[in-house]
């Protein structure tokens, strides 16, 4: 045992108040990313099912998935652009839906309906119509295989078939459905909206190349009436997405800063009080090395054992409020939390490396 | 060989415009197995003298020898693992680690220095032992006694098997007989080890238990 594991364990009383101050900021910080894990992800898992590198929106939709519509020719332009090798239509609705047997609008269920035409990693090929494979989140809701949902204004009644994970569009549980089951709905739903057969909302396009080339060969093949994006441009222009991304990202690196601030105000205080001693150290012959290792051990011990309890407060609240708020607990996030801890951690206890270069042996002796 | 030379020492410490001379023409050599008093007033340059001969500071002109090593030019850094290795000190405010044990703060140099072992600790509760601080080997210093814990400075000043210790006043915080006791126990501690030292001290009383007294007058040595 050292001289630094030694005083945490002799005078806990004297890192109590800045351990809490780091436990309560590590729980801070843990929310934020799961809050922002879980609106990011609950938005976008719809598109992070698909594999395919480039979607295809109509021009005029600006990139908004509810105003495209891509018709069957445009979808043959797209089709024969140089380096595509497949396309698949996309086609979605937010409705809501019941399932058979419930009433009263309590029951109603938020969907996100997605056509689709082709299986993913995620994604099973498409069911036959009138069947659906439902996104595990609608399990809460008393969906199981073999349920029957009632979807939208026209009724329509789709059979659960088996469930997907992590799929939801904006925070809708996803219905995944063939593509004429979607036209129907969205037909009935949205008559104003009502899409012909043969047209869908988005295409997605595999193919050779870039992402980035291919996006290029496509829209230059439907002579600009198309508007292609990268699958990661796709999700992350997502409605809020960005902003989401933008003002948690701030909150984060606040959150980081004031434990950066503490940590380094802590080590400063501890530094004026052990000027003496540290003094006396170096007349021995201890150099600041030493003296600076001492110090960061404890920081990185403090925002360690802070980190621990701030997972479990996390935890506990995660339980306390499932349901409720659209935490996710990412194992990567709270890794890339405890990291960027720590480091912030050491990184303040070297804010007094300067005092301490600077404190005189010969002062021991006065 | 001596323990310590100083030969034509001076230290002047910028202050302003002009410059405060602490020591001038100091000539000092320590032998061997010999504890030498210094005694002088106020601002005299007494800590000056002891931070020289300690490898602390270096000076403005002149020499230092400690133990036949010429020091005069060595850089901060090889100063420290110089009086890691060879010197001894004992400060005024005794300046122990207050949440670690007697034995702890014996060994909590060596630690740092990265020179952990079983000879360090073998050594460690040697010097405890002789120390009479056997029995206290596991309690914190802020709970020792003021003699105890004078004693168990003076057992970390002797951890590195020191070629010269250095006493800065080690009696100015006691009352006579205390003081007594103390200056009793070093000069007991020094002679069986046959070990050079010296003794800085504002009280003429103490000089009584050393070889030799040096007093120091406005930067200025006379025997
Ligand atoms: N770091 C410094 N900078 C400027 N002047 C200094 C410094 N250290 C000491 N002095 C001056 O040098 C002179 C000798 O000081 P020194 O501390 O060696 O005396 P001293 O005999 O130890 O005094 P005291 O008994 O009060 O401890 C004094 O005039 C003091 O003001
Ligand atoms: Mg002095």
């Amino acid at each position: 045992m050292s001289v630094a594991t030694r005083e945490l364990r002799r005078r806990p009383g004297r890192f109590a108040f800045v351990g809490i101050a780091l436990a309560l900021l590590s729980t801070l910080l843990l929310l934020l990313g799961g809050l922002l894990d879980g609106l990011v992800l609950g938005s976008t898992g719809a598109f992070r099912a698909q594999d395919a590198p480039v979607f295809v929106y109509s021009a005029d939709a600006q990139d908004s998935f509810l105003r495209s519509r891509i018709t069957p020719a445009e979808r043959d332009q797209i089709a024969a652009a140089p380096g595509v090798t497949g396309t698949a239509g996309l086609g979605l609705t937010l409705d809501a839906g019941r399932l058979e047997g419930t009433t009263g609008t309590d029951n109603l269920l938020d969907l996100a309906v997605m056509g689709y035409e082709q299986g993913t990693n995620v994604l099973p090929a498409p069911p036959g119509p009138g069947e659906a494979y439902a996104d595990a989140a609608l399990q809460d809701d008393g969906v199981t295989e073999g349920s029957t949902i009632l979807v939208g204004l026209g009724e329509i009644p789709v059979r659960v078939v088996g469930f997907v994970d992590d799929t939801s569009y904006l925070l809708q549980p996803a219905l995944w459905v063939d593509l004429d089951t979607w036209r129907q709905v969205q037909t009935a739903s949205r008559p104003d909206a009502a899409v012909a057969d043969g047209v869908v909302q988005v295409v997605l396009v595999d193919g050779t190349g870039t992402p980035e080339s291919l996006v290029t060969a496509v829209d230059d093949a439907t002579g600009g009436a198309t508007s292609s994006l990268t699958r990661d441009e796709a999700i992350f222009s997502l409605p809020g997405t960005a902003e989401q991304n933008a003002t948690f990202t701030a909150l984060i690196g606040t959150t980081i800063f004031v434990v950066g601030l503490i940590t380094s105000l802590f080590f400063i205080l501890l530094t004026v009080e052990r000027r003496s001693l540290y003094a006396a150290m170096k007349a021995l012959g201890v150099g600041t090395g030493a003296l600076v290792r001492w110090s960061m051990l404890q920081a990185l011990l403090v925002a360690g054992t802070a980190f621990v309890l701030g997972g479990l407060v996390t935890l506990g609240l995660a339980q306390a409020l499932a349901g409720q708020i659209p935490l996710l607990l990412e194992p990567t996030r709270a890794v890339v939390t405890f990291v960027l801890l720590l480091a912030t951690a050491a990184i303040g206890s070297l804010i007094p490396l300067r005092r301490i270069i600077r404190i005189d042996p010969a002062s021991a002796i006065s | 060989m001596s323990a310590l030379a100083l030969r034509d020492v001076r230290k002047v410490y910028p202050s302003g415009d002009t410059e405060i001379v602490a020591l001038d023409h100091a000539e000092l050599t320590v032998d061997d197995t010999e504890l030498v008093a210094l005694i002088g007033p106020s601002g005299s340059g007494k800590s000056t003298l002891l931070s020289i001969a300690g490898g602390l500071l270096t000076p403005s002109e002149g020499s230092v020898t400690v133990a036949g090593e010429d020091i005069t030019a060595y850089s901060p850094k090889r100063l420290a693992s110089f009086r890691r290795d060879h010197v001894g000190f004992v400060f005024q405010s005794l300046n122990l680690v207050p949440f670690l044990t007697a034995f702890e703060n014996l060994t909590v140099v060596p630690e740092l220095t990265g020179r952990r072992g079983a000879a360090t600790r073998k050594r460690a509760d040697d010097l405890l032992e002789e120390l009479g601080l056997a029995a206290r080997r596991n309690v914190r210093s802020t709970d020792l006694s003021g003699g105890e814990r004078q004693r168990v400075a003076i057992g970390r000043a002797l951890m590195n098997e020191p070629c010269l210790v250095l006493f800065d006043e080690p009696t100015s915080a006691l009352d006579t007989e205390r003081g007594e006791q103390v200056m009793g126990l070093i000069r007991r501690e020094m002679t069986e080890r046959g070990l050079a030292g010296v003794v800085v001290t504002h009280d003429r009383r103490m000089t009584g238990f050393c070889d030799r007294t040096v007093e120091i007058t406005d930067g200025h040595l006379a025997a």
